[in-house]
């Protein structure tokens, strides 16, 4: 909440540069040497992915005998064979588990928490501070905490092990995240705007719809993105949750990794496969990626 | 950069109350309007109240109860599954690698945040940077893991950490070693061991080429360069040449460099004179060493210690000491760009005024750092504090694909041992739910701090 509110620009992007005394600093240290240090570092992060990417390119065999790197003298041993011996596996499946898992939860969290933040914001209702602190206090619930409980009930209704079971779990546990960054927005919204169309006798339901939903955008935009990325790249809810039919890729990749050194091929492709989504979703849309994370720091 | 979390307000009055017809008479936020009735209210959250009711509240209060009770659930134990989680040796194991992780990753991350997010502000390429760094974040935490699974490999012709690590180690001393090697001894032999090191048995003159056989080198030691060896050619120069005697299936000649006989690449070689050290030179891939400008004189050549050394593999990163480091390692790898990006979008909100006002004063540029930048920072340091404790105890996906499941034991923390006991073989979900609810007091407090933050600024 402090930086949401104390934060400027909520940018990757460094906007034009700004002379201050840490600049100066960096000038005195010399910009030829934070420039070298700066590069090795950005190596640093980018190698250990660059590995995965190139290892996945490459046949078991190669792989067992000499590292990744070595690529770069001899480039002509790229191939999609893991990936071809990954979709004949029965990958396929488990890629679109993922989807039916992240895609309807996403919907369900922005809709159901759009309402609850909206209630929150411009609703009086007796209760209604206490019930929101109450949801700032669930934001950092360990998940860990409804797994046995749940795991239980499920059993009891018949849900364990499917789809919806993973997720209505999702959507749960994404709830205080969720209406504590739309409620924070909403708030924001000219109370002109609301009373006008009161005034004119719109519904509620009208209101929600026609000013708070599209006044709204950027949060959810945010919200959604950042809801759906964590969703996707779940592990733990799905290894419980989902039986094998109806596993995400995670779980699957994960069933794996016991013989990490025989599976490399199946591994490698399977996890730069899932991330390959999340990656561009995260560079098309890292403005309101950084936004959300900015937001909701308090998690 | 229009739209914006943290200043709505503004914006969207400059879009929306040009057109409204309220005119300039805003309501104040705290003053409420003609709204609906609660019962509409209740409408609105209901659906939220019972997923959060039925998912999140109730869970809680059924774990207390449930960690009550023993593995089968109708057995009531009192506080006995909590005992264990304090006196099991394993467990104990657990909890100190819980503790390890809170002490050590919030710091090392909100610190290389801060680092970053200074080095950053004035270099063109910044956005670069930040995108590279903060681009973990959006990877799933599995592929997280495979990604470092593959890093820590311990051969260093596979995994990447290895393979700088013993470059690095190769640059500053001999690549090549021979465990187990020793020279072929005997009457006729020229060479003895010594102390670890192999040395000529009488000094020898410059211009007199020096043969030292060796043996018992293990055939998947061997280098794949070595090349037939070669007796040195007579010269000037102190030279010789250190070969692998031994003639595969048999025949040769001991002590003699026969035709199929390899050289030894890469062993370093001493000329000694009266104890020390006159020349060093390493051997070709035929195994032929040459001392150039050497003063005329008799030596004893020696082929020092560091020869017959295994040769540096690197780190083993996924044993059990180094595993729980290791892990760390790749936490941060994940989470640094978070930090960055915060502390970046905090140092971009200090005044600048302040900052100058400071430097009129007369303040150093570290003085104006540490006493006006880092406090006027604490607040978004803080977060990101905060946040990587929430985060560290919470760790579960790194520690579970990363770990090996040999090592899984040394590397354990809460998280994981929970699932553990509960799911993945333990069975036991009294000591599962002790284990959860043991999670929620360790986040407890930081739930309070929430809460009274958000109070304390929403008022």
């Amino acid at each position: 909440m402090t930086t949401a509110t104390a934060a400027a620009p909520a940018e990757v992007h460094a906007g034009a540069p700004r002379r201050t005394v840490i600049t100066r600093i960096v000038d005195r240290l010399g910009g030829g040497a934070v420039q070298v240090a700066l590069v090795l570092l950005g190596l640093f992060w980018l190698v250990p992915t660059l590995g995965l990417m190139v290892v996945s390119l490459r046949s078991v065999k190669v792989n067992s005998a000499e590292g990744w790197w070595t690529i770069f003298t001899k480039p002509a041993e790229l191939t999609i064979e893991n990936y071809r011996n990954l979709l004949a596996s029965g990958f396929t499946s488990s890629f679109w588990n993922t989807v039916f898992i992240t895609v309807p939860t996403t919907i369900l969290v922005i809709g159901i928490a759009a309402m609850a933040a909206y209630a929150f914001a411009w609703m009086d209702f007796p209760g209604r501070d206490l019930g929101f602190l109450i949801v700032v206090g669930l934001l950092i619930v360990p998940i860990q905490i409804a797994l046995i409980p749940v795991a239980s009930f499920y059993g009891g209704v018949g849900i364990f092990g499917t789809i919806p079971g993973v997720v209505l779990f999702h959507v749960a546990f994404g709830l205080p995240f969720a209406i504590f960054l739309l409620r924070n927005f909403f708030v924001g919204i000219p109370a002109s705007l609301l009373e006008a169309a009161r005034m004119d006798g719109a519904s509620e339901v009208k209101i929600f719809v026609r000013v708070v939903f599209p006044l709204g955008k950027p949060a959810i935009a945010s919200l959604g993105i950042f809801q759906f990325l964590w969703v996707w790249n779940d592990m733990l809810i799905a290894l419980v949750f989902a039986n094998p039919e109806n596993q995400p890729m995670t779980k699957a990749l994960q069933s794996q990794m016991r013989q990490f050194g025989s599976n490399v091929d199946i591994l490698s492709s399977g996890a730069f496969l899932s991330l390959i989504i999340p990656l561009v979703l995260f560079f098309a849309f890292q403005r309101y990626f950084v936004q959300g994370m900015m937001a909701g720091s308090v998690k | 950069m229009t739209e914006r979390l943290d200043g709505p307000q503004a914006p969207l009055e400059d879009d929306t109350s040009g057109g409204s017809a309220s005119g300039p008479d805003e309501t104040p936020r705290k003053q409420r309007l003609i709204g609906p009735s609660p019962t509409v209210a209740l409408v609105f959250l209901l659906p939220a109240a019972v997923l959060l009711g039925i998912w999140v509240v109730y869970p809680i209060v059924y774990s207390i109860f449930r960690s009550l009770f023993d593995a089968a659930g109708s057995g009531f134990v009192g506080l006995g599954n909590y005992m264990t989680i304090f006196t099991d040796p394993s467990m104990l194991t657990t909890i100190r690698n819980n503790l390890i992780w809170v002490v050590v990753a919030p710091i090392i991350v909100t610190t290389l945040g801060l680092i970053f997010a200074v080095l950053t502000e004035r270099i063109k390429w910044a956005t670069a940077f930040k995108l590279i760094v903060f681009m973990p974040m959006a990877v799933s935490l599995m592929a997280a893991g495979v990604i470092f699974r593959l890093v820590y490999d311990e051969d260093p012709d596979k995994g990447v950490a290895n393979a700088v690590l013993t470059t690095i180690h190769d640059t500053f001393s001999s690549s090549q070693g021979y465990p187990e090697a020793r020279p072929r001894e005997g009457d006729q032999s020229a060479v003895a061991a010594d102390k670890g090191a192999v040395v000529t048995k009488q000094p020898v003159q410059v211009g007199q080429p020096v043969l030292i056989p060796i043996v018992g080198i293990k055939p998947q030691i061997m280098p794949s360069d070595a090349q037939p060896a070669k007796a040195a050619p007579p010269g000037n120069d102190l030279s010789g040449t250190v070969w692998f005697d031994f003639t595969a299936g048999g025949g040769g000649k001991n002590g003699a460099v026969d035709a199929s006989e390899k050289g030894l690449p890469g062993m370093t070689v001493e000329a000694v004179k009266d104890g020390t050290v006159a020349g060093t030179a390493t051997t070709a891939d035929d195994g032929t060493f040459r001392f150039d400008g050497l003063p005329a004189g008799s030596y004893v050549v020696r082929l020092p210690q560091s020869n017959f050394q295994a040769a540096y593999h690197g780190l083993t990163w996924l044993g059990p000491t180094l595993i729980t480091p290791a892990i760390i390692g790749a936490f941060i790898w994940v989470w640094a760009g978070f930090a960055m990006v915060l502390i970046a979008a905090g140092l971009a909100a200090i005044p600048r005024d302040s900052l100058e006002a400071a430097r009129i004063d007369g303040a150093t540029e570290w003085q104006v750092f540490r006493r006006i930048t880092v406090p006027l920072l604490s607040p978004v340091l803080l977060v990101v504090f905060v946040t990587m404790i929430i985060n560290t105890l919470k760790v579960f996906d790194l520690v579970f694909i990363i770990a090996p499941p040999s090592v899984q034991p040394q590397s354990n923390v809460v998280a994981l041992e929970m699932w553990r006991v509960s799911f993945g073989g333990g069975n036991n979900q009294g000591l599962g739910s002790a284990l959860a609810i043991f999670l929620l007091i360790l986040v407890l407090p930081f739930m309070i701090m929430n809460i009274r933050r958000f109070r304390r600024e929403d008022t």
